[in-house]
């Protein structure tokens, strides 16, 4: 006994480090600089909070996210076009985030979805004036009981909860920072870093606010507990390779790795990396949204104010499937035979009762969270592929997705009555005939959800799924164009009875928007026809962005 | 397995100790009936009231917990740096200086919002 402790003990002192042997850090700026931008207007967004007048701050805090992610933008679109998407793909900070062609076309399409949220967000002609003074869709005061005198206070003097912005910004940074992390570490702590503002976002709804405050509960508990047991994951898969470095684990699993006592004693058992790797695995699907770790998906995506709703579903599917990515073809390759039919099964279980159980709902914000889960599952099965193709055909579909879900959300913000948004699909009875321009515009989504060609949506499930069939998993590829026949009757039905139905007495109204809100939801439009009618460009552009830097 | 032994003997002596010191008080303490001790502890001080018939409860203690902790952790992050801070050279410097102002933003949102007024 004690000779194994001994042997611990010299090993340990072997390999120790003396202490100014340790090298001063490194940190490129440059290639960060993206990130940097959007998590630098977050803290001025702060300092906003915090030194400028009420009245002044909605507009400082529009201007400062708005230029913040642009900005981001601008700096992404130079790294790609400096070679960093291709030739020039490193590992910056120290081996902690990758700057690759995967990681800067999802931080785009991050961005760019949040650029379009942050417009939502800011919408404030959609709610009735309250008091004279014009509000958005985010509560007057979060700390305020609902229902109590001082809510009533808050709501007479006008206020609005100015913090969302910084929030989403800050929630934009941590995502931007997920599908490039490098380390396990990393990827934990930008997993912490978008998650808890998503959770103060989902609180913050000025309607229903106990359902929303109870979203953000079981949000906040469930994400709390699927963090839980990444960590827990991360921790096995650093017991077993000794490092948290995804090119270090990969190499561990392959044998490339020098070989030292404590790595052959770890290395012995395998039962440490595949506990390790599923619990991993698990933390990310819980954020994707895949069957069986869906439950708090519709719950949340009902209850959440819906700007909030629509930056949730488009970026954090984003973000997760491309540290999913990461995980599977980088760090994980070399237990493929292990984790993929399990991968499967995930996928076929996600495709088939997302849009199985999507037919029952009669809530539009919930019928469109069963959705998201049916497309989680069909993103999967490009996942699966484990090829280039299903690369470029997975970064695809999440730029396809992620722009009609933010439209087709941004259109549930418009059709309200007096209660705020009417989300029961039997008040949407008869919305085509009373106004057809929204009407026409939200069936032009659901066509994009069904994958109707002509939209982006048949594009990018083709590309998935041609991928998918390559790779060798054509029972899947049947199975999941069988479910999106079933997901297609319900998409259909809310066609039909938008503009085949009478229209109810008293019925809903629709808004009429400000500018930011019809630019959003021309933004998805445009999105979803452009990359409906000419996939080609896209494609290649994901195709050449689809090479993992190790 | 061998190697678990002490810890796990470890283990056995720590929950040891607590029951039998738990035990020896309850057997051998004097029991006196005071209010305050039923009280809830909160650091000595008096304890804030409770809200009748549930509802909101004074959150000031976590606040100020919270802050406590957050430039806690900013002395963690200063203390080894200000020790090798010629080592670090001006890499070390400018990552200070950000990580300073950050956690000083915080703070000025903190102060002009009112957080760090008692009442």
């Amino acid at each position: 006994m004690t000779g194994t402790i001994h042997s611990l003990w010299t090993t340990a002192a072997d390999s120790a480090t003396p202490l100014d042997k340790i090298p001063t850090p490194k940190i490129e700026y440059a290639q960060l600089s993206p990130v940097l931008i959007v998590f630098g207007a977050a803290v001025l967004g702060i300092l906003v909070e915090a030194l400028l007048p009420r009245r002044s701050r909605y507009i400082a805090q529009l201007g400062v996210s708005v230029t913040g992610l642009a900005a981001a933008f601008a700096a992404i679109v130079a790294l790609a076009a400096d070679g960093y998407a291709s030739a020039k793909s490193h590992i910056a900070a120290m081996g902690a985030v990758a700057v690759d062609g995967p990681a800067l076309f999802l931080q785009g399409t991050i961005v760019l979805v949040a650029l379009v949220a942050a417009f939502t967000f800011a919408e404030r002609r959609l709610d009735p004036l309250a008091h004279g003074r014009r509000v958005d869709s985010f509560a007057a005061q979060g700390s305020t009981v609902p229902g109590s005198e001082q809510e009533k206070r808050a709501v007479r003097a006008g206020f609005t909860t100015t913090e969302v912005f910084p929030l989403l910004l800050f929630a934009v940074g941590g995502m931007m920072i997920f599908p490039a992390a490098n380390d396990l570490l990393t990827l934990f702590v930008s997993l912490e870093v978008f998650s808890l503002p998503l959770y103060l976002l989902c609180a913050l709804a000025r309607r229903h606010r106990l359902l929303s405050q109870e979203a953000a509960v079981k949000y906040f508990l469930l994400g709390a507990f699927s963090s839980a047991i990444l960590l827990f994951g991360v921790a096995l898969l650093y017991g077993y390779a000794g490092t948290i470095s995804y090119g270090g684990i990969a190499d561990v699993i392959s044998g490339t790795a020098k070989m030292t006592p404590a790595l052959a004693n770890t290395t012995a058992n395998d039962s440490l990396l595949l506990i390790g790797g599923a619990m991993v695995v698990v933390g990310l699907l819980f954020k994707v949204a895949a069957v069986p770790f869906h439950m708090w998906t519709p719950d949340v995506y009902q209850g959440a104010p819906t700007p909030v709703t629509g930056f949730m579903a488009a970026a954090t599917k984003v973000a997760a499937f491309g540290a999913l990515l990461r995980l599977l073809y980088v760090v994980l390759p070399g237990i493929r035979w292990d984790w993929r039919p399990v991968m499967w099964g995930v996928a076929i279980a996600t495709m088939v009762i997302g849009a199985i159980i999507a037919v029952t709902q009669t809530d539009v914000k919930r019928l469109l969270a069963y959705s998201s889960i049916a497309h989680a599952g069909f993103i999967l099965a490009g996942v699966i592929a484990l090829s280039p193709d299903g690369v470029s055909s997975v970064l695809f579909y999440l730029a396809a997705y992620s722009f009609v879900t933010l439209g087709a959300f941004a259109v549930v913000t418009l059709v309200r009555d007096a209660g705020g948004e009417a989300t029961h699909l039997s008040r949407w009875a008869g919305l085509g005939r009373r106004s057809p321009l929204v009407a026409a515009v939200f069936a032009v989504f659901l066509l994009a959800f069904a994958g109707i060609p002509l939209t982006s949506g048949f594009a990018g499930k083709f590309a998935v799924f041609k991928a998918a069939a390559q790779g060798g998993a054509v029972p899947l590829v049947i199975i999941g164009v069988i479910s999106s026949a079933i997901a297609a009757f319900f998409y259909i039905r809310v066609i039909v009875l938008m503009f085949f139905s009478e229209p109810q007495p008293g019925g809903p109204s629709v808004a009429v928007p400000s500018a930011l809100t019809s630019t959003a939801i021309a933004a998805g439009v445009a999105v979803t026809l452009a990359l409906g009618v000419a996939p080609q460009y896209f494609l290649d552009l994901a195709g050449k962005a689809s090479v993992f830097v190790r | 397995m061998n190697t678990y032994v002490p810890i796990l003997v470890l283990g056995a002596l720590a929950a040891g100790f607590a029951i039998f010191s738990v035990d020896m008080a309850r057997r051998t303490g004097p029991k006196r009936y005071n209010r305050a001790k039923l009280d809830a502890y909160e650091c000595g001080i008096e304890p804030t009231p409770q809200p009748a018939g549930g509802g909101r409860f004074p959150i000031k203690y976590y606040l100020t917990a919270m802050l406590f902790i957050v430039f806690d952790i900013e002395i963690v992050f200063l203390y080894p740096w200000a020790v090798s801070f010629d080592a670090l050279g001006l890499f070390g410097l400018v990552e200070m200086l950000l990580f300073v102002l950050t956690v000083f933003v915080a703070y000025a949102y903190v102060w002009r919002r009112g957080g760090l007024e008692w009442d």
